[in-house]
């Protein structure tokens, strides 16, 4: 029998104690003993970026580390970009652009785009794709999410910008 | 898709998970970043008894210029070398391969090391090993070796390294003067495994003939190839 561990960890500013087993895989940990299931589980393998979450700000895969791995660490997920009721910034665009349709994959989108904004403010194409190319969407075919990031770099470099600045026509 | 159970350890000195890995021989393996093993076990394809991270270990994320070369510790992360400016200057060939190796959500967690005692036959790493004549100090029971790439990776998934010894740092030599390189693969996806990929180098003299020229093939063997030098016709 093995033993399980100790471990504590701060999500979206909350400290958190957890006993676990060694194999309990960070993602099944916010998912299932701490109830935070915006993260999504995907290809369990580290390719989809579903389960992507922020350590210290960078984006990391949680289902490829383990709990144990992160005791200790600093974690952000989509649970923790805005206070509750509020959309970020970032979520704001990918509603605008229309960047999501499913919305399975978007999580792990945002947290995504938001190291990409942390270190590049006003990134360039070619590393938005870079760092779009870490996450798969089945759905939209990509370039409304390209379209998103750039909407969110704006949105970030002029907070008081209009909400609808890039001319998609708002309804009623 | 879970792991089958398995022991974790978190030594904090090499001393200590080289003990570990010692008296657990062949039922252990070494963790550093995960993005390698960690699929491996998700999928059941890998069944360790106990997982030995390095990450606990003080002092094992460095990157930094030596003598002119690019030397890695065992734990510093593939996004660190790409965020060290010196690389592209010393080893362009090495900082170019970069960001080929998966995406930069899995180069933030991923290693250096850990993608070279890995050793995929489609990894970027091991081929721009090969090619830049790269050192591995590798750590063990009986204390410290120094191994070239050329010795390094034996066939599939497998290298020199002994169940109880440890990728402890690499050491990139810088490229010589007048050295021309090219790096380049096909992949289905940017980012995804490459189906074949080619690392190369060519050096001049000053007198522009040409000294040393070095291809090497990567997804297209058991481990990276070095076909033999190109004669001079």
């Amino acid at each position: 029998m093995i033993a399980k561990r100790s471990i504590s960890l701060t999500v979206n500013g909350v400290r958190y104690e957890a006993t676990v087993e060694p194999r309990l895989t960070l993602v099944d940990l916010l998912r299932n003993e701490l109830g935070l299931t915006g993260t999504h589980v995907g290809c369990e393998h580290g390719v989809c970026g579903a389960c992507t979450v922020l350590i210290s700000g960078k984006a990391v895969r949680s289902c490829i580390l383990l709990a144990v791995q992160a005791d200790g660490a600093d974690i952000t997920t989509v649970e923790g970009l805005s206070p509750s009721g509020q959309l970020h910034p970032i979520q704001q665009a990918f509603q605008e652009q229309h960047g999501l349709q499913c919305g399975f994959c978007t999580p792990g989108f945002l947290l995504s785009v938001k190291e990409l904004l942390a270190d590049h403010p006003d990134p360039t194409d070619e590393q938005i794709k870079e760092t779009l190319g870490g996450n798969i969407c089945r759905c939209t075919g990509y370039q409304s999410i390209f379209a998103a990031v750039k909407c969110a770099a704006r949105k970030l470099a002029d907070p008081a910008a209009g909400a609808l600045a890039t001319g998609v026509a708002q309804v009623g | 898709m879970k792991p089958a159970p398995f022991d974790y350890a978190a030594p904090t000195s090499l001393d200590e998970a080289v003990e570990l890995l010692a008296a657990n021989e062949g039922e252990s393996k070494v963790l550093a970043g995960g993005q390698s093993l960690m699929p491996l076990l998700n999928m059941r394809l890998a069944r360790p008894g106990l997982l030995v991270d390095l990450a606990r270990i003080p002092g094992l994320d460095y990157v930094r210029e030596e003598n002119g070369a690019v030397v890695i510790g065992a734990m510093a992360r593939q996004r660190a070398l790409e965020r060290f400016a010196p690389a592209a200057t010393l080893a362009p060939l090495l900082a170019a391969s970069l960001e080929h190796v998966a995406h930069p959500q899995n180069r933030n967690q991923g290693t250096v090391c850990g993608s070279l005692a890995h050793a995929d036959p489609a990894a970027e790493l091991p081929a721009v090993a090969l090619t830049l004549d790269a050192t591995f100090r590798v750590v063990g029971p009986n204390g410290s070796r120094e191994v070239a790439a050329k010795d390094f990776f034996v066939t599939y998934l497998t290298t020199v390294l002994e169940s109880s010894e440890i990728l402890a740092e690499v050491r990139f030599p810088a490229q010589a003067p007048r050295t021309g390189w090219a790096f380049d693969e096909v992949a289905r996806r940017h980012g995804d495994f490459a189906m074949c990929g080619v690392s190369t180098t060519v050096t001049l003299d000053a007198s522009g003939a040409c000294r040393d020229a070095r291809v090497v093939l990567f997804g297209v063997g058991a481990t990276p190839i070095a076909p033999r030098a190109p004669s001079r016709r």
